[in-house]
């Protein structure tokens, strides 16, 4: 109402209605471009996960190994992305490759720091008390460390989970055939206003949908954080 | 037979001042087995490196720790061990937790298990088997702690103030709980405390520690006989005496 009473004009700021509309007419171009996305995302969270499910257990298993692979991790979140992208689109191409890439290292950074925060105890007694039972290296990995770096791996991966939407879209912002990116910029360049901010409202969506997956993932993972039945007690 | 500490030494270096802080020099210590002995000093005298000593936590500079007549010093796994927070894993059920030792000895599960209901009975534990640590009260806490503690398996307990965290009312409760509970079981109990009545109480024998380097000042031996009754034996003017020699020893 505001804005059809005060004359914007509609390619500087669309009603709802005709975002809506928008967003309705090119509800099949939307989704093609969304499966594409979705399918950079999550398979660059997956990597990224994995690598960092490997690298933190080496680097806690190993303080040798972690003195030499820390400075690589702390370079990963400092090289410029919107410097690296374009080179990897240039030797990769337009494909799904290099998207996949720069989400593994959008998301490999906030996985990776939060679970060594997390399987490096700040207690040590309790390493003491399994070591006064004789417990090998192994057995207080998975008995402690493993359970205790839980909430923080999964704080980490909220962190993440947003992170490799943007990533994604960034990426093919820069160069890409097909994704939520490039419709963004195709509608942008051609002053489709509305047809932007229905971009803008997907993106917000996906990222959203990911973060509550990670929240019910969040829940069954560690239900010793969500029971509170104190009631019978004291 | 039983636990003995011959000459036993430990230092620790400071690197930063490039000094070392010499806490234990050529301790000599017997306890018999069977027998509950408590070690009473001073804050910061070296009780709880003695515990981590035995427990397999730090290895001594030099000295003998002989168990049954074996050299153990710088091995694990030989005793119970209690520090003073229950250190429950927050994750993990009561029962869980208190079979953490057995799953670390790699006993066989469906047994340990059905021990461990028994003991959780004994232990007025059952209702809670099943709740996590935070829905616990610290007493209940520290009696699961006490029970993994036991439930390791080995004959002689390691108890670091296990009951300084609680507060008055419950600590006196759990006294008297552990001692029932030492009546039926009988390990061989070295228990470190700064309560005096908990050591009279507990006690066959309480040996009062120095400052650092720490040596025995004295041993006491505590005669009354076993099952002993808490209320009748503290107010006793035998334990009386005890009280006063101890706080003359350690409040000069
Ligand atoms: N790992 C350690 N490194 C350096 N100093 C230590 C260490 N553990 C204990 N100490 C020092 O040794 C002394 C004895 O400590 P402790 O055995 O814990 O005393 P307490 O009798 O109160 O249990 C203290 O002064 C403490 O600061
Ligand atoms: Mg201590």
């Amino acid at each position: 109402m505001v804005i059809t009473s005060a004359q914007v004009p509609l390619w500087l700021l669309p009603t709802p209605t005709h975002i809506l509309k928008a967003f309705w007419e090119t509800r099949q171009l939307i989704w093609m471009h969304t499966l594409t996305t979705l399918m950079e995302t999550t398979m660059g969270f997956a990597l990224a996960v994995i690598f960092s499910l490997i690298t933190s257990g080496v680097m806690v298993l190993s303080p040798w190994l972690k003195r030499l692979l820390y400075p690589f991790l702390i370079i990963s979140q400092t090289v410029p992305l919107i410097a690296v992208a374009p080179l990897l689109i240039l030797w990769l191409g337009y494909g799904l490759l290099p998207k996949i890439i720069i989400v593994v290292i959008v998301c490999y950074f906030p996985v990776t720091i939060s679970l060594i925060e997390g399987l490096e105890l700040s207690d040590p007694d309790l390493l003491n008390l399994l070591r006064s039972m004789g417990a090998s290296r192994w057995q207080m990995f998975y008995i402690v460390r493993w359970p205790h770096a839980l909430p923080s791996l999964f704080a980490g991966l909220k962190i993440a989970a947003t992170y490799s939407v943007m990533g994604a879209v960034i990426a093919e912002w820069l160069g890409s055939s097909a994704g939520l990116g490039v419709y963004l910029t195709r509608s942008s360049h051609s002053f489709l206003t509305d047809r932007v901010f229905a971009a803008i409202f997907t993106i917000t969506a996906l990222s959203f949908l990911y973060y509550a997956l990670i929240t019910i993932l969040t829940r069954l993972a560690l239900p010793w954080m969500h029971n509170k039945k104190r009631d019978s007690l004291e | 037979m039983g636990l003995s500490l011959k000459g036993l030494s430990k230092s620790y270096s400071n690197i930063q001042k490039n000094q070392s802080l010499e806490v234990l020099h050529s301790l000599d210590l017997d306890v018999e087995t069977g027998s509950f002995v408590s070690l009473i000093g001073p804050s910061g005298c070296g009780k709880s490196t003695i515990c981590n000593l035995l427990a397999g936590i730090e290895i001594p500079d030099s000295g003998e720790i002989l168990l049954d007549g074996e050299a153990i010093q710088g091995t694990s796994g030989n005793f119970g061990y209690m520090p003073q927070k229950d250190l429950l894993l927050p994750w993990r059920t009561l029962i869980d937790n208190v079979l953490i030792g057995c799953e670390i000895l790699h006993r066989e599960k469906r047994k340990a298990q059905v021990e461990a209901k028994e003991w959780l009975n004994q232990f007025g534990l059952s209702p809670f088997s099943e709740y996590y640590p935070h829905q616990l009260s610290g007493g209940m806490r520290q009696r699961g702690a006490l029970l993994r503690t036991i439930l390791f398996g080995k004959k002689t307990l390691l108890l670091d103030e296990p009951f300084g965290a609680l507060d008055a009312l419950t600590r006196q409760e759990m006294q008297r709980w552990l001692l029932s509970i030492w009546n039926r079981t009988r390990h061989t109990v070295l228990l470190i405390t700064h309560d005096i009545d908990e050591a009279i109480l507990l006690s066959d024998k309480v040996i009062v520690l120095s400052q650092r380097p720490t040596r025995i000042i004295h041993e006491f031996e505590i005669p009354f006989p076993h099952p002993r009754d808490p209320d009748e034996l503290l107010l006793s003017s035998v334990a009386l005496d005890f009280k006063r020699q101890l706080l003359h020893l350690l409040i000069p």
